[in-house]
């Protein structure tokens, strides 16, 4: 199976007062194709750090990083953004849409950068939408979107150029239990539909739609583990089944 | 399910078997889980306790069969248990325990301990969530899945909490 993220000992350290912290330190992260990953752990663990250098929003200090087979670490920054808008579909947590334009706009805006056709871009945003539920706001600003609409307009942009992968930071950091479910089943769909996924979480639900955990600490990966194995179903479901057998 | 059983008979006498599919179906997926003969060892146990009586029906074709009515105790029984707010499992005092024993007798790591435990649960919280995506929205067995999948997420913060508290205690 092919590699999407190769990461080898990255590390990304803080010029803070005194001696430089380490926010990520030494990670080592392999990402299959179609694979879905969650990074969990303690705020300041480095796991919002390490997304930033996977998406090249932040520079190694050392470390080797390759996307999709192609090494990226030592990009300049105008390579970077250019190949960050082929390649990697970010969603953040305070959705950074576009205030001025509509949601359909948005959306085909990352298209329209690459050189895609007004025509095509249209109509891509709008299956996007579609798919995602939300395309009769397709022509409302952001500011009249409610904020799982305006997550799933971040998403369907996200998505618009068929990336190698999608990065996202604390995903439904911002919404309701009940926005925060529908964004659960738009993940469990690109699950389903293999788009390789990276979500950086740490809400437990998010995290657990995921094939694979790691568990970050200190800037480093301790703990990592499959969530199809284990725990089994019918294990579960006995238990839910336990209405005390005694009588 | 004693409980559950008693309170169902309290509407209307019913056969065993009959109140075996009404558990399957509120139980929703879990519902395969229940053993066939809980219904009926349950019954037998009320039955002796004299909470329920049981009746024979002639069949024409089948063999005689047995009809479950609640008694007056079995009643009263019915109004306790609706007005019990015990809840079970209030904190898992037991994996409290292993954590204190562990540090204390340094047998085991503790914040090791909690980050097996989590992932164990979230792999847990996983085939939950797997099971409730597969589920009618408007289904019984979907309540019973949500309320289970809040719980595990109550009890992965609690971990968190732990985790932090070992953490500290650990870099002292």
């Amino acid at each position: 199976m092919s590699e999407v993220i190769d990461a080898r000992g990255l590390v990304r350290r803080y010029p803070a007062d005194g001696p430089p912290v380490r926010a990520v330190d030494g990670v080592d992260l392999v990402v299959d194709a179609g694979e879905t990953v969650s990074v969990m752990g303690p705020s300041g663990c480095g796991k919002s750090t390490l997304l930033h250098l996977l998406g090249g929003l932040e520079r190694p200090d050392a470390g080797e990083l390759r996307l999709g087979g192609r090494r990226v670490d030592g990009l300049s920054e105008t390579q970077w953004a250019i190949f960050r808008r082929r390649n990697v579909g970010f969603v953040f947590q305070a959705f950074h849409l576009v205030d001025e334009l509509t949601a359909v706009e948005n959306v085909e805006l990352p298209a329209l950068l690459l050189g895609v056709s007004r025509r095509d871009a249209r109509r891509r945003a709008m299956d996007l939408l579609q798919r995602l539920a939300v395309a009769e706001r397709a022509g409302h600003l952001p500011d009249r979107l409610s904020g799982g609409e305006q997550q799933r307009v971040a998403v369907a942009r996200a998505l618009i150029n068929e990336p190698l992968v999608v990065l996202a930071d604390e995903p439904t950091g911002n919404l309701d239990s009940r926005a925060t479910g529908d964004i659960l089943k738009l993940f469990a769909g690109l699950r389903q539909a293999r788009q390789t996924l990276l979500i950086v979480t740490h809400d437990a639900r998010v995290a657990s739609t995921a094939d694979r955990l790691l568990t970050m600490r200190d800037g480093t990966i301790v703990a990592q583990t499959r969530l199809g194995s284990g725990a089994s179903v019918a294990g579960i479901l006995a238990s839910l089944a336990d209405l005390g057998g005694e009588g | 399910m004693r409980d559950v059983i008693m309170s169902l008979l309290a509407k209307e006498p019913a056969h065993g078997y009959e109140l075996r599919q009404w558990l399957v179906k509120a139980l929703g997926p879990a519902g395969g889980a229940l053993n066939p003969g809980q219904v009926y060892v349950t019954l037998s146990r009320l039955e002796r306790a004299g909470l329920v009586e049981a009746m024979e029906v002639a069949q024409p074709s089948h063999p005689d069969k047995k009809v479950y009515e609640l008694t007056a105790a079995g009643r009263e029984r019915v109004q306790q248990w609706l007005a019990d707010v015990t809840w079970s499992k209030v904190a898992p005092v037991e994996f409290h325990l292993k954590l204190v024993v562990a540090a204390a007798t340094r047998l085991a790591d503790p914040v090791a301990l909690v980050d097996a435990q989590r992932l164990e649960l979230l792999r847990e919280l996983h085939q939950l969530q797997e099971l409730a995506l597969a589920e009618p929205a408007d289904a019984d067995g979907a309540l019973l899945l949500e309320g289970a999948s809040l719980r595990l997420q109550a009890d992965i913060r609690w971990l968190e909490v732990c985790e932090r508290r070992w953490v500290e205690r650990e870099s002292r």
